[in-house]
């Protein structure tokens, strides 16, 4: 990365103007609705943490510069330039209050989407040199090293050989012309290594021909999370020339919601190129093979259990059926909570709150949104589908003393998979 | 100006011929400058439509989504109220209509003036609860600045001048009409460089979302 600006986070902002974002912005009546689907002002209380406030500087930036009669009110010294100082100010604002989560953008009566700009206005902030420290780490672990927590493939190695070890499975790594492309998050390579062991078994079952790639194992990208579309790029890049390498028809988008986002919807916006291959969610693809009568379970679970939406997969990601449908062939007591799908709230670590320590203590206050949704529905088991989430509902159920397993929903599959030698 | 008629012809004849061309060029200029600054074509392969599911959003955002209408049912139910009453005022008491008859060359029936009376009272109480409200409310107050206040006044005036015009108060008939007349004006041309704007580009920015949303499978 070149040094960082206030001219050049200027010009980032500028560059991200379109014409999405000058209709939202003449739209906006500060009518205040938005900060009552946001939960970091629902739990708070702080108007500050209004959605629309949090998009000030690109506000200004659109007024003074795009518009005749802010480029009028600027000649004659009326306007209020953006400063270092305000992004500054502004900056925990932008990125500690804001998993770019989008439930605001659902409700705007004016239609405005709220996340999209705020994710064009990280970039600003990025290329001026205001993001928190965690995040700016993680973007340069995830450029030098492979991965936003460190993770090298020796890691990913070890792993698999344990697993290899535990079920006697073999974990396809490198094999050229597989149809599919299995990427991994860190935190599943670190935390939750059940979901590469429930990968192997439900494809062994089914069927599919996979492999893992020694050279794009990593699909996070802090680049999307920080506002960095050239980290971004970069990241994307390296998983489509392993894809590309192995002559792959399709990359598993694996179960981590901005993951899905980067790979998926602005990866070949970011490399400037359509993919040769298409993108799956894994919670798609095994869809797909539960409606081919390819993914066979026995058993049914019958703990009362819910599904916590992640935001990037459901309500920004449009995998709103795949992850009912197979809960419903494994569980006799599904249950939904008040606001789900679409409308579900964040468990307020989405768009890099997660990797960013500072934002820790509010992270875990406005948790009590989704404590309270719990609460509601007296479950004995919380079912999710990303990596991150499930994280950050293990942390906050414990802030709150809430006893209560999180598991992945990959995972649960697997444990009911009807085994060949059955 | 020497007189009242005076100032009623000069309302009617040059300032409105000024407002009328601000206001028309003024918006047309904004709507070009959202249009014209285009958006970059999106790579991703599509899960579904833009148009259609754009088309749904411009509708279903005319509805409150749940949650958000239990927690501040006041903004969306005065938002209805006055929305509502101003254009019922504007568009269905028989002189509005036969004025732009005059104009448009086309009518429609009009309401009675005790119904377009009332609905003017009712309209009036509600902005002052808004006007109320927005000074209340801490998100609204921490968000408003100068503009907010001003429309409010753009938005007010003319519904309360053509009530003391309609009941013939503070005579002379001829200048309450007149300065009913001068505040649709500074209605007018107040629009195209504040958030009234928001009438005309509200299409379009709940277009972008549900197609933006559409595009990726999901009815927003």
């Amino acid at each position: 990365m070149s040094k960082a600006t206030l001219e050049r986070g200027l010009n980032a902002l500028r560059e991200e103007i379109d014409a999405p974002v000058a209709a939202f912005f003449s739209s906006c009546v500060n009518c205040g609705l938005c900060a009552e689907a946001c939960l970091f002002y629902t739990e708070t209380g702080d108007p500050r943490y209004t959605p629309i406030n949090k998009l000030e500087p690109l506000r200004r930036i659109w007024e003074q510069e795009f518009t005749l009669w802010g480029r009028v009110k600027k000649a004659l010294g009326l306007a209020q330039p953006v400063t270092d100082e305000l992004l500054q100010e502004w900056e925990p604002l932008v990125y500690d209050a804001c998993s770019l989560c989008g439930r605001c953008s659902m409700v705007c009566p004016v239609g405005n989407d709220i996340a999209y700009m705020i994710r064009k206005e990280r970039e600003g902030f990025v290329a001026s040199g205001n993001a928190p420290e965690g995040m700016k780490g993680a973007s340069t672990r995830a450029i030098k090293i492979g991965s936003p927590m460190g993770v090298k493939f020796p890691a990913v190695q070890a792993q698999v050989r344990h697993i290899e070890a535990d079920t006697g499975l073999k974990i396809p790594v490198d094999v050229e012309g597989a149809d599919y492309l299995a990427l991994l998050s860190s935190m599943e390579i670190m935390n939750f290594p059940e979901y590469i062991e429930a990968l192997a078994r439900i494809f062994k079952q089914a069927g599919v021909s996979w492999t893992l790639c020694s050279e794009a194992f990593e699909a996070t990208n802090a680049g999307i999370q920080i506002g960095s579309s050239d980290i971004a790029a970069e990241l994307v890049e390296r998983v489509v020339k392993g894809a590309e390498k192995l002559k792959v028809k399709y990359v598993i988008s694996p179960e981590c919601g901005h993951a899905y986002t980067a790979i998926r919807w602005e990866g070949p916006n970011l490399i400037g190129r359509r993919y040769p291959f298409k993108v799956v969610h894994i919670l798609e693809l095994l869809d797909e093979l539960r409606a081919a009568g390819k993914l066979k379970t026995k058993g049914m679970e019958e703990a009362r259990l819910t599904f916590h939406d992640p935001c990037q997969i459901v309500r920004k990601g449009g995998v709103l059926e795949p992850p009912r449908n197979l809960l419903n062939q494994v569980a006799a007591n599904f249950v939904e909570m008040s606001d789900h799908r679409e409308m579900n709230w964040c468990c307020g670590g989405g768009g890099g709150v997660s990797a960013n320590e500072r934002a820790d203590e509010l992270r875990l206050k406005v948790f009590a949104r989704k404590k309270s949704q719990l609460d509601e529905l007296n479950v004995d088991k919380l079912v999710t589908a990303c990596a991150n989430c499930r994280l950050m509902l293990e942390d906050g159920l414990e802030e709150y003393r809430v006893e209560l397993p999180v598991v992945g929903l990959t995972e649960m599959l697997a444990e009911h998979l009807v085994e060949d030698n059955e | 100006m020497s007189s009242p008629i005076d100032f009623l012809l000069w309302v009617k004849g040059p300032a409105f011929d000024i407002a009328l061309a601000v206001f028309v060029i003024g918006v047309v200029v904004r709507l070009l400058e959202i249009v014209l600054l285009g958006r970059k074509q999106d790579l991703a392969e599509p899960k579904g439509g833009e148009f259609g599911p754009g088309l749904r959003t411009v509708m279903t955002r005319t509805l409150p989504e749940t949650g958000s209408f239990k927690r501040s049912p006041f903004t969306v139910i005065g938002g209805y109220i006055w929305h509502i009453g101003f254009l019922i005022c504007l568009l269905f008491f028989v002189p509005h209509i036969e004025l732009l008859h005059s104009v448009l060359g086309i009518k429609w029936p009009g309401l009675s003036n005790h119904i377009v009376d009332a609905v003017a009272v009712v309209t009036m109480v509600t902005l002052v609860a808004m006007l109320i409200d927005r000074i209340t409310h801490s998100v609204k107050r921490f968000l408003s600045g100068p503009e907010d206040y001003l429309v409010w006044l753009a938005a007010f005036l003319p519904i309360v001048t053509g009530y003391l015009a309609y009941h013939r108060v503070l005579a002379p008939y001829p200048l309450v009409l007149g300065i009913h007349i001068l505040s649709i004006e500074f209605l007018m041309v107040l629009f195209p460089f504040t958030k009234l704007m928001h009438t005309f580009t509200f299409p379009l920015a709940r277009w972008y979302n549900g197609a933006m949303a559409g595009r990726r499978g999901v009815q927003s």
